[in-house]
């Protein structure tokens, strides 16, 4: 590690209170839901959309912060970040179209 | 040709033994972000194949916040709040975890010993919250009827959600005994019956005006369950033949089955990943109280097991995201 020796308290501190700041955020929107997030969006809600990029952000200030991965070798990081991206990305992909193409092939079947 | 010899040269192919570190990092280190990294494969997949249910029943799944809406000692309706905690819970630990690593490299033990405390107790209250969590959802709150078809029905009274106890009066009436081992076939038996049979429910709902039924079926513009007039509800409780009170493996009072099996399922399987990390935590901070680690010269352990601790924190929050908010 780069930094071996010198103390990064205060860093982590703030990044902890960027992490709070944004569950309090999400929790928010989450218990609002505004109208014209929660109801209009592309592909899925903006309020859904919200909340996946704040995920996102959250997981990067973990990861590279607290799990200190911006003090790893850049290939060490690679290895991880790039493996975990691209299959989760796939699978994500492929399970949530098969998830979609079932519902619209089984829901007219169900009567209300 | 030499290149192509498979006898120890300069020592980079013996790796631990030697000093070789490729990445420059510890072997270790490096197979602990390996594990998490087949870790993080294993949770996507549990997410993925949630989301591939969710999107199978898009029209009829669950609202998350209809259903977690309790916080212990407190009376109302709270959604997500409780949640929220228990993330925060989560990242504190994160936090102090990160910290005794950042005092292991000042090699300070007695701060790492506090830090790693601070972040075992952390985790023991998070692990008590998801089990009290557990205790809320499989009790249940309201109850429900189920149509023979499978379709879970709730009651409403003026837009809110009312629990069975609420409009029901008195005991169950029809009689009916729990079957177990002793008083039925020797080789079979069912779990606890409902507090009310199907026909008193709906004779209460014929007595109350105000109460209409709620389908899961979503109104797509609201993004709400919808509500069915007095005629229609009375339409559908003629076709239901069970209660349904709290939640298992098999039916649960929240909508579709397989939103309490993936709960359970994944849930479960991170509160197990915590309740794996609290151990080690505890067996490295005895080690660091022993000092094994002002021994050895560097902390490295600690790191270690803060990869995991951390990267439990990560998981969760995607849990939380993925189960709770979106």
């Amino acid at each position: 590690m780069a930094h071996a020796h010198e103390s990064n308290t205060k860093r982590i501190w703030i990044v902890f209170g960027i992490l709070s700041f944004i569950t309090i955020v999400e929790v928010y929107l989450g218990i609002l839901k505004p109208a014209a997030l929660h109801l209009q969006g592309m592909g899925t809600s903006w309020l859904n959309w919200i909340f996946i990029i704040l995920t996102l952000a959250k997981a990067y200030g973990i990861a590279w912060v607290f799990m200190h991965l911006e003090g790893e070798k850049k290939w060490l990081r690679r290895t991880i970040v790039w493996s975990a991206v691209f299959l989760i990305s796939y699978l994500v992909t492929l399970f949530l179209f098969e998830g979609s193409y079932i519902f619209d092939t089984l829901s007219p079947l169900v009567k209300w | 040709m030499e290149a192509n010899i498979a006898v120890p040269t300069d020592k980079k192919d013996i790796w631990n033994g030697g000093g070789g570190k490729p990445f420059g990092a510890s072997y270790g280190k490096m197979m602990m972000w390996y594990f998490i990294l087949s870790d993080a494969l294993t949770f996507s997949g549990f997410l993925a194949a949630y989301g591939l249910t969710r999107f199978k029943f898009i029209d009829t799944w669950p609202i998350a916040d209809e259903v977690f809406t309790h916080v212990p000692f407190v009376h109302g309706d709270f959604p997500m709040i409780y949640v929220a905690i228990m993330t925060f819970i989560l990242i504190f630990s994160s936090v102090t975890m990160v910290l005794a690593v950042d005092a292991g490299h000042q090699m300070k033990k007695n701060k790492v010993a506090w830090y790693m405390f601070a972040t075992i107790i952390g985790g023991i209250i998070f692990v008590g919250s998801q089990a009290w969590e557990w205790n809320t959802f499989i009790k249940g709150s309201y109850g429900a009827v189920k149509t023979t078809e499978g379709k879970l029905l709730q009651f409403v009274k003026d837009g809110k959600q009312i629990a069975l106890a609420d409009f029901v009066i008195g005991n169950r009436t029809d009689g009916r005994v729990q079957h177990t081992k002793k008083n039925g076939l020797w080789f079979e038996e069912e779990g606890t019956i409902a507090n009310y049979s199907v026909a008193q429910v709906i004779q209460a709902y014929n007595a109350n005006p105000e109460i209409q039924v709620r389908t899961e079926l979503i109104d797509l513009d609201k993004k709400q369950k919808t509500i069915l007039s007095r005629e229609a509800g009375a339409a559908m409780l003629a076709r239901t033949d069970r209660v349904v009170e709290g939640a298992n493996l098999e039916e649960n009072e929240y909508g579709n089955t397989i939103f309490a099996d993936a709960f359970f399922f994944i849930t479960g399987f991170h509160g197990f990943h915590v309740v794996s990390g609290i151990a080690i935590n505890i067996i490295i901070f005895f080690n660091v109280i022993l000092g094994t680690y002002e021994k050895r010269g560097h902390y490295e352990m600690v790191e270690k097991v803060g990869l995991y601790w951390h990267f439990v924190d990560l998981v969760w929050v995607f849990v939380f995201t993925f189960f709770y908010l979106v």
